[in-house]
């Protein structure tokens, strides 16, 4: 893990403003395919679901630990081929693009547990009898959690391709083939390495929730690190716990060394920039493997052949001239005519949610906004215990290039562990200090995502400019003029950046802090995100579903009344121009 | 007969609906690229010589009327075209030769032809030896260079180049100004036309063989004509200056119809469109007009032009708007190629700072539209304050979208300068401050 670079993608999502009857409409659409997901998963639940025993030995770590990287990794390509495919849809189809901005904005918002029901049963139903239905619907899920910012992240990149680029491109004549990996990809290629290291950190902390749960009257369980831990924290086995913190973390640590770094360093022949950079990043896995003659014989003799073929072939497979003229009249009236049975099925499948809604009785939905509002002061809370240290230790960092040098690397692996591994080692402290899940849950929360405030903190106080600080101590600044003068404007936009996220993925968490198997009996407390939990283990969809729609409401109004303007306070009044 | 390669028949462009006042950004135009000629297209920013660009060669769809290729719709084939931009575009990822190769891979051509023929090309405009370097590593010539070589090895028929000098230092632009009429005459490269814009007038002087002049507001064409002096040119003979002072004439001119240039086979003359009624801002700061202004007033307040912009070495897109803005201001009168300091001028001149800023904006209350309409506005509302969508709203009608920001964007230096009005850029509002310091706008 690195420093989060202050470009990612939802920014992105924030500083777009659409019209609200669009929300409406694609809230809508949402709706309605949450809702067919869900009925056709019930209509095909019908089947006997296989049940894996979970082995609490160290020794079967290994073996767990290559069943949830490869899933995981599954997953991660399944998400880039989405990202890629989607981002690109709604970069070039002028009528789409709207939308499908928008219904991104909002599945980003709805927590992973959300789509677990109709996923799994939809997956298990597809293969009954046979594990690979269980297999899928897991990878599913992670990809569920990780894919949305890789495709906003690939969509903003492709709206930013300078216009002269992307005119060279036309005028010689570049074929689809061509123009996407030679302009668009390497392009977008920064953006993606960045959000996925943040999707793939995302897909180990909802791991455990992936791979083990109960649905209704079901048990799954499938063989992996999540599993593991989970089994070993339900037992209050801390033995097998702490081996499976060891096996997590090191595999992290593993992939981050193999591959995270050496890509970020090979990404930077992808940057933009006029002048060389004096500051690059480095690998020496990455030095190694450019300067295998193995590996470069390799690749002469097959991927650069292979793909001077296809070349050859798309190019003089292309017409001669693209895109001229308007596409026939056919395709319009048929476009017209599906768009008009996508609204009616829309409307239909509306009107049978809001139907299975009303199952959720008024003393119910009381509960349910009770919980909502429990979550969202626990929310809010976690944020302002986090920047209350992040903000001071970030600002202490970024200012000290010594300290940053030795800091960068502990920060680093700490923030690479995921905290739902950590949940039940901290849940077992927190119960014996005899404090309950109420208070426990906003430490859980904490843990999970301060780091994203820190990291943005420390890339925001670098920035300053020393002048700036120069001129602070140069009028004999107080402490206090000196922090509400310069350091808070300064490194606002960061700051912005770091609590859009941090909050988003508090929101996330509380699904899994708020509600806790442990030792054959489940930990909970009075939120939103318990509530899920409980209605997917009950199999109540009903109210998981209007749990969900509160959620996803509560979180995109946050996002357009309160990050929105503050992102563009940030961007006139706080940015730091030269 | 010189045999016509490109003809442009009422080529228009315009944004918005044709039936609902659309703004018109270029006015119905005939165009034509010959054989064997380079022809300069010169224009003050705002004429739309990109966009007459992008629509000739077929980057860009035109609102009305069509662009021949041979005689051929441009839609239905590919020309044989390149172009060379003013950003370079090079693509930072490929290398110099990958770079070059880009283009004739797109065709399908062969590995090894397609090296072969990049190499040629990069020795061709001396860049042997960079084949394998990335376009970061070199220097802004060198990379306009590798523009030159990707443009050159698909053998374009028309080698279509946008401002490809300007993004480059003086001396390394002169140079490459110099090798390319080289290349051109010496006949190393197959291109049969060169179609060149630019703002620099000396180097549409010195490099063409005939010259379009375009008016702005909307695009049009002002005067088109053949430059008779032979090459290579000097900068310092009588033909050379005459005819660099009389573009200078046209372009601060913008109403008035262009005489012929005497001792120029002018070739053709088209009357200008109608302007557009609203009257547009000069794009120009307070601070550049007073500059102006003083150094006129040092000179006796008289001079020519062509000497000021030279003297300041400023090109005609610097230039232009101050002396225009002057004039609209009534600080300066322009005739004939010539500014002119006027009564009011010189008592802007000879002011203190504070009644400057006075002066300015009682000229700019009575003279700019804008200015006027902002303070008007703000004034009829209790609070003083008005968002900036309000004028938007009203700009929009008239001008395209950024050159609505635009425009807002010197009316606010304007209005700022002069103490009329002030704008939040936070809350996006327009405010006329208040006496009492403690009121602070919504």
């Amino acid at each position: 893990m690195s420093v989060i670079p202050p470009g990612l993608s939802r920014q992105f999502s924030l500083k777009n403003t659409w019209p609200v009857v669009l929300d409406v409409l694609v809230f809508a659409t949402v709706l309605a395919v949450f809702y067919g997901v869900l009925t056709i998963a019930r209509y095909w639940s019908g089947q006997a679901i296989p049940v894996t025993e979970i082995s609490r030995s160290p020794r079967s770590l290994p073996r767990y630990a290559f069943y949830s990287l490869v899933r995981m990794a599954i997953a991660y390509f399944l998400s880039l081929l989405f990202a890629v495919t989607y981002g690109r849809i709604a970069a070039y189809n002028r009528t789409l693009q709207p939308f499908m901005v928008a219904i991104l904005d909002i599945l980003q918002s709805i927590p992973v547990l959300s789509f677990l029901p109709g996923v799994m049963l939809a997956m298990v139903s597809l293969f009954p009898n046979k594990q690979v239905g269980v297999e899928l619907g897991s990878i599913v899920l992670i990809f569920t959690g990780q894919v949305w910012n890789m495709a906003f992240s690939f969509y903003s990149s492709l709206k930013s391709i300078p216009r002269e680029l992307s005119e060279a491109s036309t005028i010689y004549r570049f074929g689809k083939w061509q123009r996407f990996f030679q302009l668009e990809l390497p392009f977008g290629a920064i953006g993606l390495i960045w959000n996925s290291i943040v999707s793939v950190a995302g897909g180990w902390f909802f791991l455990m929730a992936c791979e083990m749960f109960v649905l209704g009257k079901r048990d799954f369980r499938l063989p992996g690190l999540g599993s593991y831990l989970q089994t070993a924290a339900g037992n209050g086995d801390t033995y097998a716990m702490l081996w499976g913190l060891v096996a997590m973390i090191g595999v992290i640590l593993l992939i981050d060394q193999l591959i995270w770094r050496p890509a970020i360093a090979w990404s930077g022949k992808f940057k933009f920039e006029q002048v060389e950079s004096t500051q690059a990043p480095t690998s020496p896995l990455l030095h190694l493997l450019r300067n295998s003659r193995v590996l470069n014989v390799f690749r002469e003799k097959t991927v650069s052949p292979l793909e001077e073929r296809i070349n050859l072939w798309f190019a003089r497979r292309k017409p001669l001239h693209e895109g001229s003229g308007a596409p026939p009249a056919w395709l319009k009236s048929l476009g017209a005519v599906l768009a008009v049975a996508a609204i009616a099925g829309v409307g239909y499948e509306v009107f049978r949610a809001v139907a299975l809604l009303r199952g959720v009785d008024g003393a119910e939905f009381r509960e349910l906004l009770k919980g909502a509002g429990a979550t969202f002061l626990r929310v809010n809370v976690s944020l302002l215990l986090a920047s209350a240290w992040t903000i001071p230790a970030g600002v202490a960092i970024g200012f000290n290039p010594r300290l940053a040098r030795i800091m960068q690397p502990v920060t680093q692996v700490a923030a690479s562990v995921p905290a739902t591994a950590l949940f039940p080692v901290l849940l077992l402290a927190i119960v014996q200090l005899g404090g309950g899940l109420g208070v426990g849950s906003i430490v859980l929360m904490l843990i999970g995502t301060q780091w994203y405030i820190l990291f943005n903190v420390i890339a925001g106080a670098s920035a300053i400019p020393s002048d700036l600080r120069e001129v602070a101590s140069l009028f004999h600044f107080s402490r206090a003029d000196r922090w509400r003068i310069v350091i808070l404007p300064g490194i606002f936009p960061y700051l912005v950046t770091g609590l859009v996220t941090a909050s988003g993925g508090a929101w996330n968490a509380s699904i899994v802090a708020e509600y806790f198997h442990f030792k054959d009996s489940v930990m909970s407390t009075i939120g939103l995100g318990a509530q899920i939990s409980a209605a997917t283990d009950a199999g109540r969809y009903d109210t998981l579903l209007m749990a969900t729609v509160i959620m996803a409401t509560l979180v995109v109004c946050t996002n357009r009344l309160v990050w929105r303007p503050l992102y563009r306070l940030a961007e006139t009044k706080y940015r730091l121009e030269s | 007969m010189r045999e016509t390669i490109i003809e442009a028949r009422a080529l228009e462009k315009f944004y918005g609906d044709p039936g609902n006042n659309p703004i018109q950004v270029i006015a119905p135009t005939d165009i034509s690229v010959y054989a064997g000629e380079i022809l300069a297209v010169l224009g003050p920013s705002g004429s739309g010589k990109s966009t007459l660009l992008r629509m000739l060669t077929g980057l860009s769809k035109p609102s009305a009327g069509e662009v021949l290729w041979h005689g051929n719709p441009v839609g239905a084939q590919s020309p044989n075209v390149s172009i060379v931009f003013q950003s370079f575009a090079l693509f930072p990822w490929l290398t110099v030769l990958e770079n070059v190769e880009a283009p004739l891979k797109a065709r399908g051509i062969e590995e090894i032809p397609r090296r072969k023929r990049s190499l040629k090309i990069l020795e061709t405009v001396g860049l042997d030896g960079f084949e394998a370097a990335y376009p970061k590593e070199l220097s802004g010539g060198m990379k306009q260079r590798v523009g030159f070589a990707r443009a050159l090895v698909v053998e374009p028929e028309v080698l279509f180049m946008d401002e490809p000098f300007s993004a480059l230092d003086v001396l390394t632009a002169e140079n490459l100004r110099t090798e390319t009429l080289e290349l051109w005459a010496n006949k190393s490269i197959p291109t049969r036309a060169i179609y060149l814009v630019t703002h620099n007038i000396e180097e549409a002087v010195l490099l063409a063989d005939r010259i379009i002049v375009l008016g702005k507001n909307p695009g049009r064409i002002r005067t088109d004509f053949q430059v008779g002096l032979p090459q290579p040119r000097d900068r310092k003979s009588a033909g050379f200056l005459h005819l660099v002072d009389y573009i200078y004439k046209v372009l601060t001119q913008p109403d008035a119809a262009p005489q012929f240039a005497p001792e120029t086979e002018a070739t053709a003359l088209r009357p200008g469109a109608p302007r557009a009624k609203y009257p547009m801002l000069p794009h120009a700061r307070p601070g550049g007009i007073s500059g102006m202004v003083e150094i006129l007033s040092d000179r006796g307040g008289h001079d020519d032009i062509y000497h000021l912009a030279d003297d300041l070495s400023f090109e005609i897109d610097d230039v232009l708007p101050i002396v225009e803005a002057a004039s609209m201001l009534g600080f300066v009168n322009v005739a004939e190629g010539d500014v002119e300091l006027t009564p009011a001028g010189h008592q802007y001149v000879e002011a203190d700072i504070a009644d400057r800023k006075e002066l300015f904006g009682n000229a700019a209350l009575e003279r700019v539209t804008l200015i006027r309409q902002i303070k008007r506005a703000l004034e009829s509302k209790s609070n003083h304050t008005l968002p900036d969508e309000f004028f938007h709203d009203t700009l929009d009608e008239h001008f395209s979208e950024d050159e609505t920001v635009q425009q807002l964007q010197t009316a606010i230096n304007w209005g700022r300068y002069a103490g009329l009005f002030d704008y939040d850029s936070a809350s996006r509002k327009f405010y006329i401050a208040d006496e009492e310091p403690e009121t602070v706008p919504a």
